[in-house]
This record gives C-alpha cells, structure tokens and sequence, in this order.
C-alpha cells in the first residue's frame, strides 16, 4: 500500500503535550493530542520540530509508540548527550507545552495485526519503541498474532517498557532479553550480545516464515540482519530501520 | 546548509533491509535505453573506465547532512555516452531489490556519479558498496545503494521511498522530504 503517498501534503500541526511517563533514567515517554491527527500505522513515525526564540529550528524523526488511538500520539525519546533536541524534549517538556509535529511518516517498517504472521521482532535498545506500538497493537486485536520479541539494551534499567512487556508476556506474546554490559545477579536472560545462537534459539525458525522487523542502532541491525539470512531467512522478509548515534529515526 | 538540516560528524546507514553483499565477480551494471538496447559492464570493466575524485555535502531526509564527503566514482556522463539522453527520466535499480526515481537532466552534466571510493578506501557495504549512485544534489534516498541497473524511461514513476510518501523528486533546498512538499 502506497500508505503516505495517499494522503497528501504532510502538514506541521500544533500538538499539546498531555501525559509525561518517565522510563528509563534515560528515556521518556510523551503523549501529544494532535487535533485532527488522521491516524497511524504501528512502525510508522513523524517530525517534531522546534523554534527557538531567535526563529531557529530544529527537526527530528521519532517513532510512535502507540497503536493507533484517536488524535493521540505517544512518542518514546531517549536523550541523547550533546543532542540538539532530545535532551530537551525528555529533560525540559512539560504538559501543557506545545510543540509543531507532522506524520504520520513511512509505510514499508510497518504491521499491523490484519498483516498476519507470525511476527518476529528484534528491538536494540530503543529500537523498541516502533516495535511496542506493533506489539501494543497486536495485544489489543481480537486474535492476536503469535509473536517473538527478542529485546537488547546495555543493563536491565535500560529496558524500556519491561514491566509493561512482562505483563502482556504469555499467550501469544513470548519476550527474550539480552544484557550486554551488566545484569541483576538473579538474571534469567542471555548475557551478551545478540549473536547467531541467540537468534536461532529464540527465534521464529525459517520454516514458520515469520515476518520479520528489526530497529536498533546501526551496528546492531547490521549484525541482527546478517545472522537472521545467515539462518536462511530470506532478505526480502527482514526489515530494518537503523539509527546512528546522531541519525536517523530513534 | 539546506533548511531543517544538521551537521553530523557519523556516517549514519539507512537501509529498509538486510545490506546485500555482491562478490566482485558477480557485480554488473547495466545501462538500458529508451530503445531497449543495453550495455553492461563486470567490475572490472566498470574499474577501468575514467573515474573522478570530488568533495561534496550529503543531506539525508532524516535531517542530517555530512559536509565534504570525499568519493571516488564514474560520471554518469561516461556510462551514458553512447546513449540517446532525451528521455525525460532514470529508474534505478539495485541489488536487494531497491529502487528509485531521478529526472535524467540531474544525472547528466556532470551532477551524479556511480561511487566506488569513500574517504580514500572501496565503498562499505552498508553504504552501498560496492557501488552507489551518488546524486549529491538530491535528498541521499536518490543516491541508490547498491546499484544494479539504470533505465532511461520516457515517464517518470515512483521508486521504493517515493512510494511511501516520499517527495517524487527530492530536493533539499527545496525541502521536498514527503509527497506535497
């Protein structure tokens, strides 16, 4: 589906901070009420932009976090040392405040229950966050669609969301963690790095043609990518999105 | 710089699936006119055609620019030499199935380039290697990894990105990022 092509102009609209959730030391989650917002697509994101008061702007890509909801969005947003606006959009953003967004943006990173599956998600870090609106929407359809959610972050207070995913776990939702740089002591997960094991044990196998989707940072995705064709995935199935420490959508 | 812009020191990679990897001898570009006929080049052959050195800006879409990125390629102007450039537009295809759309006056008159080289060494494959379309005047989705084939085509239609929203031309001075910019 050509998906954005069909819309039109994007415009800026004005979009009301409503709700702040704090995540992670790091990470915070914002809700924004968007009159007259058309509604989006799990995966899919949209630009904030800010004017300081010299008249300089400053545009970002963020991806949505949630399923689609009436004329809501909720963006999840990492700070960034030395960035430009993530630093004030997680530390300085209050409700009430105002800010200009457009979207919703893209059409290929995107599931949407009716999609089918079986669905395999690999989140780095906060490459979670395209990938929560997915599972978010999924446990919230009628039948929801088998899925695997395979997570990596730094260290367990870095895993956006994990009360929430604990949570929908079971059922048809299965959720592996893996923790890079330190773990609690009683920690049931992998220990290192996502690797070719990793994914074949935790992983839908080729033979279930999963439908696949991987965000992270660009190291991540690119090593994730590799090994899941290296495992006989075919690579037409495999869909990224890559963030860098500066670039790119986060 | 182009509006809605920031500089950034990285490199980041943008990619909508897993980066192909072409062994060299493997590796073909392929040329078709508007008349059907072809021309083709192996890696080698490609390696010996008469290359450039130039120092340009990239402006990605995602809002980050990279100033004086240095690149080795061959002008578009030496692989479309023997061919009739009167159609209106280019679709460029590549290896992983991408593809993309550039009206061929932006690829002609020394504007756009199939890259080889990146800062002194062979192009990265996650940056498109071993070759790329380099059209640095245009928002860098236009600068197709990976490349595999340029059709000279008389209408334009939409590639990968123009697809899902995205600006049908592409230029950041202009800020066309999305359809109807």
């Amino acid at each position: 589906m050509a998906g954005a092509a069909l819309l039109g102009r994007l415009s800026w609209q004005v979009a009301e901070v409503v709700e702040i959730i704090p995540e992670t030391p790091t990470v915070r989650s914002i809700g924004f009420e968007v009159p007259g917002w058309p509604g989006h697509r799990p995966g899919q994101h949209v630009d904030i932009r800010l004017t300081a008061e010299d008249g300089y702007q400053a545009q970002r890509s963020y991806s949505i976090a949630n399923p689609a909801e009436d004329r809501r969005v909720v963006l999840t947003v990492e700070s960034i040392p030395d960035g430009e606006v993530s630093p004030f959009l997680v530390g300085e953003l209050r409700v009430g405040d105002r800010l200009e967004l457009r979207g919703p943006i893209g059409g290929y990173f995107v599931w949407e229950p009716g999609n089918g599956g079986p669905l395999q998600l690999v989140a780095g870090g906060s490459g979670v966050v395209p990938l929560m609106a997915m599972t978010r929407a999924n446990a919230a359809a009628p039948g929801p669609i088998p899925t695997r959610l395979l997570f990596s972050a730094r260290t367990f207070d870095d895993l956006i969301y994990h009360a929430e995913l604990e949570a929908l776990a079971g059922g048809s939702l299965e959720v592996s963690y893996a923790l890079t740089r330190s773990r609690p002591p009683d920690w049931q997960g992998y220990d290192r790095r996502v690797d070719f094991e990793i994914l074949e044990r935790s992983t839908w196998p080729p033979r279930d043609r999963p439908r696949i989707f991987v965000c992270g940072p660009t190291g991540f995705v690119e090593t994730v990518a590799d090994t899941l064709v290296a495992i006989g995935h075919p690579p037409g199935r495999v869909k990224t999105e890559r963030f860098g420490p500066t670039g790119g959508p986060s | 710089m182009p509006p809605g812009q920031y500089v950034t020191a990285d490199f980041p990679v943008l990619s909508a699936g897993p980066t192909p990897r072409i062994p060299p001898d493997e590796w073909r570009l392929t040329v078709i006119g508007r008349d059907g006929v072809e021309q083709s080049w192996s890696w080698d052959r490609f390696r010996s055609l008469p290359s450039e050195e130039l120092t340009v800006d990239i402006h990605c879409v995602t809002k980050w620019s990279k100033l004086d990125t240095m690149w080795e390629g061959v002008s578009l102007d030496v692989l479309l030499a023997d061919f009739d450039t009167s159609a209106g537009f280019a679709y460029i295809e590549c290896y992983g199935g991408y593809t993309t759309n550039v009206p061929l006056p932006d690829l002609t008159g020394g504007r756009a380039w199939v890259a080889f080289g990146y800062g002194g060494a062979p192009l990265a494959p996650e940056h498109g290697g071993p070759a790329r379309l380099l059209v640095p005047h245009l928002y860098l989705w236009k600068s197709a990894k990976w490349v595999s084939a340029i059709r000279l085509v008389d209408r334009d239609r939409p590639g990968f990105w123009e697809s899902y929203g995205y600006h049908i031309y592409g230029d950041p001075w202009r800020e066309q990022r999305y359809s109807g910019d």
